[in-house]
């Protein structure tokens, strides 16, 4: 089903232009059904994939008594292809609403489906695992709500087999976190979803997924992490995650992120990349994410290496994620005189200074990262100066968007505030004007005069 | 963006936090018109800051999906075959399929749907076999050019090169080319190179049948073993004496 090989996709059958043209158009759409508040997963991808495997083939509504012959017949049949073939006419006929319906309301349904998902025959048990994929693209709560009970089981089962892992589990654990993924995006979630799965044994299993290691699955751990970030943005109980040690799992796999990047050129990094740094992100917002005395309870600078490295590869792979890791960044540092002392002291305001010039929206961010910097005062700024900052501050004020001009200039006046010499090096380099160009702009006149007035009076 | 070197180390080093510089604000620092506070930011499921990330997220489902949503009819392939006609190879990396298109589909002679491991050769095919100018010069010249880029060494006939290659270029003598073998033995390990075929009575002048055939051997892939992995046979990288498939599909890229 889903594979860690990157190579699986469709049969070439056009040229690499012609992909990338397809994939542009992809985008697109998926950008435009999310502004619509349309990308729920299931119903784009069942649009769009499912439904053009499936052409011409009209799923059929499945009464009880065929719904029991099938599940019979995979359970017990004797030939394996007639036990397969059993699940796969199953499998379709859950795509009908109607048959779900039939399916949740039949006693023994889900266990059998369990049963089936757990069993050790491995066509088995990914057919099932399709079945339950089907059942969590349901547009009804019900069905979605009925196979909750189901998940937390199976996870124990399948982490009590993590030590011999072997390639269906693994599949089947994927196809469990995807369907896991799909009922935390329903609408219903936050009300009714994610109480129970926060009430149960689900979350801790989920971290010891993400647990870097021999035993780390990148598949499973994308899964999961994109689970634990529908749980943690919806903001119901982000306090209990803490104390299940969600920021020093993060944190760790963070860490092992990083090296997995130095080490291989793997696709796919990314995509784990962007849900733990939206999770820590988050977590790092709540008031149990401080210990006692202030402190962040996430403290490793090994974290702000790490994420360095990250933002480096993205640079390369995916530049629009960048956002995210420079939101992460700022989440770290903006309390956090620890960490701002780590970006001076491992050397890293200079790679930071390289990121001004990909988009607006990464400048506001590096910008932002810098005041964090530098409010903290004199010792900050200091080591900020002399260097290269000036010269990028410089650059930045010739910008057009008035975000980066408006953060530049708070930028501006911490360091003329806390650095001596920082005013007149400006006034040299012909910052008066630089400043000049921005005279008129509602936002930012009154930043700007006082500006003016500094590097001119003192 | 270049990183410090020490990062990488700093990494691989022992958990820790800097010890924090003094922090000393100035009241002066917030005063109006300035407004800047240091502030850990919280975004909401549908915030537009994830739109990027979230796009990202479903073209990779997508791509992952179109596999799941297999028609039931079909046996479920999570492989994929070569979609070139009476080609029925099988695989399950884009990198084996790369390698396997590049190898046996991309160097086709228009006039014989004959495949070639390189465009060298086929150009060299296209020449002695397709190319009638070609039989009339070679009745006065030496025009069997040696199939070893960059020697320029030319000859009368075709077995002739052949003898060249093999003594010259060591090509193992038994090598055949193209044509399909008439025993169904394993191909020699080392017969990594290509195969030239022996023409019987040559006398010299090349006709049709005897003409050198610079063809990469078409072989039947062997049915996949039960449980192996990978359904692409490893004979094909050894015809054509690529070392492995990585190296190809890179070189080839």
């Amino acid at each position: 089903m889903w594979s860690r090989q990157r190579g699986r996709l469709k049969p070439l059958c056009c040229g690499v232009e012609e992909l990338r043209c397809r994939r542009r158009e992809r985008e697109a759409a998926l950008r435009k059904a999310r502004r619509e508040q349309q990308l729920v997963s299931k119903r784009l991808l069942r649009d769009e994939a499912l439904e053009e495997a499936e052409e011409g083939c009209v799923a059929m509504i499945f009464g009880e008594a065929e719904i029991q012959q099938f599940l019979r017949l995979a359970q017990r049949g004797t030939e394996e292809k007639e036990r397969e073939g059993a699940l796969v006419s199953l499998r379709r006929g859950l795509q009908r609403p109607e048959t779900q319906q039939t399916f949740i309301r039949l006693e023994g349904s889900i266990r059998t489906l369990v049963g089936l998902l757990t069993s050790n025959q491995a066509l088995l048990q990914l057919e099932a695992a399709r079945c339950l994929h089907e059942l969590s693209h349901s547009e009804q709560s019900a069905v979605v709500e009925a196979c909750l009970p189901a998940t937390s089981y199976l996870l124990t089962y399948l982490s009590g087999h993590s030590s011999d892992f072997i390639s269906p589990h693994l599949t089947v654990l994927e196809a469990l976190g995807y369907a896991l993924s799909q009922l935390l995006q329903a609408k219903e979630a936050p009300e009714k979803i994610i109480p129970s799965v926060l009430g149960s044994t689900l979350p801790q299993h989920m971290l010891q997924l993400l647990q870097p290691g021999p035993k780390l699955n990148l598949g499973v751990a994308v899964e999961f992490a994109w689970c634990l970030h529908y749980i943690i943005c919806s903001q119901v109980n982000n306090a209990l995650l803490i104390t299940q040690g969600a920021l020093s799992t993060l944190g760790l796999l963070l860490l092992d992120l990083a090296g997995a990047v130095q080490r291989t050129e793997d696709a796919g990094l990314e995509l784990l990349a962007c849900p733990v740094f939206r999770c820590l992100s988050n977590l790092l917002t709540e008031a149990a994410a401080e210990a006692v005395g202030g402190q962040l309870q996430l403290r490793d600078e090994r974290v702000v290496a790490a994420l360095f490295i990250l933002l480096q590869f993205l640079l390369q792979k995916q530049p629009s994620l960048l956002p995210e890791g420079l939101w992460l960044l700022n989440n770290l540092t903006a309390n956090s005189p620890s960490f701002c002392t780590s970006l001076l002291s491992l050397d890293l305001i200079e790679p930071l200074l390289h990121l001004l010039s990909v988009s607006n929206v990464v400048s506001v961010l590096v910008l932002t990262v810098l005041c964090n910097v530098a409010e903290k005062g004199p010792a900050y700024c200091q080591r900020l100066w002399p260097g290269p900052l000036l010269s990028s501050l410089l650059d930045t004020l010739a910008f057009s968007d008035t975000e980066v001009v408006g953060q530049s200039l708070e930028l501006l006046q911490l360091l003329f505030l806390y650095q001596p010499g920082a005013a007149q090096a400006f006034l040299q380099q012909s910052g008066l004007q630089a400043l000049q160009r921005h005279e008129e702009v509602a936002q930012l006149q009154d930043r700007v005069h006082a500006l003016q007035q500094t590097a001119l009076h003192g | 963006m270049q990183l410090p070197p020490a990062l990488h180390a700093r990494l691989a080093g022992a958990p820790g936090s800097a010890e924090p510089l003094p922090v000393e604000r100035d009241p002066a620092a917030r005063t109006a018109p300035f407004r800047f506070a240091p502030r850990p930011v919280r975004f909401p499921r549908e915030h537009d800051f994830f739109e990027e990330g979230d796009v990202q997220r479903h073209l990779y489902l997508q791509d992952v999906l179109t596999q799941v949503g297999g028609a039931p009819e079909r046996p479920r392939v999570p492989e994929f075959t070569c979609q070139v006609a009476g080609c029925c190879q099988v695989f399950d990396a884009l990198e084996d399929y790369e390698h396997h298109y590049h190898t046996l589909h991309r160097n086709v002679c228009s006039f014989c749907k004959r495949a070639f491991p390189s465009g060298h050769l086929l150009d060299t095919h296209i020449l002695e076999w397709h190319d009638s100018l070609f039989q009339i010069l070679a009745e006065r010249q030496d025009m069997y050019q040696c199939l070893v880029e960059g020697c320029t060494e030319k000859f009368r006939t075709s077995r002739d090169r052949k003898e060249h290659l093999v003594m010259r270029h060591l090509y193992p003598v038994d090598f055949r080319f193209d044509k399909p073998r008439k025993s169904r033995g394993p191909v020699m390990p080392g017969a990594a190179e290509q195969v030239l075929a022996e023409a019987p009575g040559d006398d010299g002048v090349p006709s049709e049948v005897d003409a050198m055939e610079v063809c990469s051997e078409h072989v039947e892939p062997p049915p996949a073993p039960a449980g192996e992995r990978r359904a692409y046979s490893h004979r094909e990288m050894e015809l054509v004496s690529f070392s492995c498939p990585r190296t190809v599909a890179q070189n080839l890229a």
